[in-house]
């Protein structure tokens, strides 16, 4: 089964701020982990939403607007997409994701569909 | 405070994030994999204990490894087992570091070393392909007998006994657990591979119906494969490998009709082939044509599933790079099967006529004489040229040689479609 893991924003994430080395080098080692557990399958860090944009839909009608959106905890700063046997594997790998400098946060995981829910 | 049926839950993913690396830790101290599994089922037996009460540990894994070896330790002195081992073990645990205190010194490269020849072991040849692929399901891949035996379509009490006799067959032959090196290395690595690949194709062959621990097998096989690709960076085959069995697994999606029957690569909705593991495929392949001289039997059997996954309609695949690709199979592993391989390829690139010339050289290959592609790809050309009733016949000899239905069905069809 394939799982997403969600990584939600921060003020940090969302100003721009660069990781510390230290985070950069666990995340490196924890990335590493996954990859020798052959369960990555991607996983990338999203820019501030102050580069990105929304298109809203209505019928016919579509809306852009630009970030950055003021939600911050809702957003969404990165994510990984990861081969697991169950949620309780993706969870697990989730709470080995390192957090340093012991700030608050969420991952939020959702199972990715594949062929066989659709039949 | 975590109720008990998450816990266990939690407990279950624990383990099969970490089995593998226990018992290849606890195989390098106490040298026998029967022992070092049930050191580490001990652990986990513990584990079910304890942390319900306690809390899942924040290093599960070292916390395992620490209870497995103090279990060691036990058994060493109630003398359960023989002077010898007794030394040996006394030895190892004395120069061992203790990992649970600090985790640090299991150096990564250390643990790589003890998975890389607990796979080594699991895959010996002193057993037999079958043997090999369900102790390296269990004790590599993390899976329990009874997922092996519905995967396998198996009993469960013979692959229980497969996996018994096994360990007893490395223990008596004495195989000792290391890392092959240099030219060994390379005479026991294929010995991986093929088991890793038979693995996959069991998945592979799995249809719509079937129990889904079939085609999990496919990402079991992959998940395994992509492990050994980061034990062993230099091994351009083991990349060829999984470069191979990720484009394959691309077309999962594509490969079956909305009534389950099989779609050949041909008539795929090409929009349904996955694009992610197409590019994880591409990636794997180019690191193994950087590392290899001559390519090696995956490798070119990966290039040319990646020509399939680079051609966005049948019309653009480079048949011409197909054929050389098979040229060079041909070269390398040479066998009937890889003839009307490139046969097909060869009538793509140059032609009906010039495919069927080939095709009609194998007519009297006594080991393709049941092999129903012969007549399928055989029927495909005549009618290609034209020729419908000697079509027709051939494609109803190959429904009558295949023993799958659902090919049998497409074969029929085929051949109803052959009118003058």
């Amino acid at each position: 089964m394939r799982f997403m893991l969600l990584i939600k924003a921060n003020e940090d994430s969302e100003a721009g701020v660069m990781p510390s080395e230290e985070l950069l080098s666990e995340m490196g080692k924890f990335n590493q982990s996954l990859i020798d557990a052959g369960v990555m399958l991607a996983g990338d860090g999203l820019q501030a939403s102050s580069k990105g944009a929304r298109v809203y839909f209505s019928g016919d009608e579509r809306k852009v607007t630009d970030g950055p959106f003021t939600e911050t905890k809702e957003l969404v700063a990165g994510f990984w997409i990861i081969e697991a046997k169950s949620l309780d594997e993706a969870i697990e790998w989730t709470k080995r994701v390192p957090n340093p400098t012991g700030e608050e946060g969420q991952i939020e995981i959702r199972q990715v569909f594949e062929e066989s829910d659709f039949q | 405070m975590t109720p008990s049926s998450d816990t266990s839950r939690a407990i279950d993913a624990v383990w099969r994030i970490e089995s593998a690396r226990l018992i290849a830790g606890l195989t390098r101290i106490v040298r026998d994999v029967g022992l070092a599994e049930e050191l580490a089922q001990d652990a986990l037996v513990a584990a079910l204990e304890q942390w319900p009460e306690s809390g899942v540990p924040d290093n599960p894994g070292a916390w395992l490894m620490a209870t497995a070896r103090n279990r060691a330790i036990d058994l060493v002195r109630r003398d359960a087992m023989r002077q010898r081992k007794h030394e040996e073990l006394g030895r190892e645990l004395e120069t061992q570091p203790d990992t649970a205190s600090d985790p640090s010194a299991a150096a990564e490269d250390e643990v790589g070393d003890d998975l890389l020849g607990l796979v080594f072991m699991t895959c010996h040849p002193v057993l037999s392909t079958e043997a090999r692929a369900a102790l390296t399901l269990r004790l590599v891949g993390g899976l329990t007998t009874a997922e092996i035996a519905r995967a396998f379509l198996v009993p469960e009490p013979t692959v229980g006994q497969r996996i018994s006799r096994a360990k007893r067959t490395l223990s008596e032959a004495r195989v000792p657990f290391e890392v092959p090196a240099g030219p060994e290395l390379r005479d026991r690595l294929p010995s991986v591979l093929e088991v890793v690949y038979l693995i996959f194709n069991e998945g592979y062959a799995a249809t719509a119906g079937d129990d889904w621990m079939r085609p999990a097998l496919c990402q079991d096989a992959l998940r395994l494969g992509r492990i050994l690709a980061g034990l062993m960076p230099r091994e351009p085959e083991v990349h060829g490998l999984v470069a191979l069995m990720e484009i394959q697994a691309s077309r999962t999606r594509a490969r079956t009709g909305p009534r389950g029957e099989a779609v050949l690569l041909f008539d795929q909705d090409r929009a349904r082939w996955d694009q992610l593991l197409i590019r994880r495929g591409l990636t794997a392949l180019a690191r193994a044509e950087l590392l290899s001289g001559a390519l090696g039997p995956y490798t070119l059997q990966a290039a040319i599933a990646a020509c399939h996954a680079r051609a966005r309609t049948p019309e653009d695949t480079d048949w011409e790079r197909i054929v050389a690709l098979y040229d060079a199979l041909a070269q390398l592993t040479p066998s009937p099967v890889i003839e009307l391989n490139r046969a097909v390829a060869l009538s793509m690139a140059d032609g009906p006529a010039a495919g069927l010339e080939l095709v009609d050289q194998l007519t009297g290959e006594p080991s393709l004489r049941a092999y129903h592609l012969l007549p399928s790809v055989r029927g495909d050309l005549l009618a290609k040229l034209g020729r419908t009733n000697e079509a027709r016949a051939e494609f109803e000899r190959a429904a009558g040689l295949t023993g799958n239905r659902r090919e049998r069905e497409l074969l029929l069809r085929r051949a109803a479609a052959c009118t003058n």
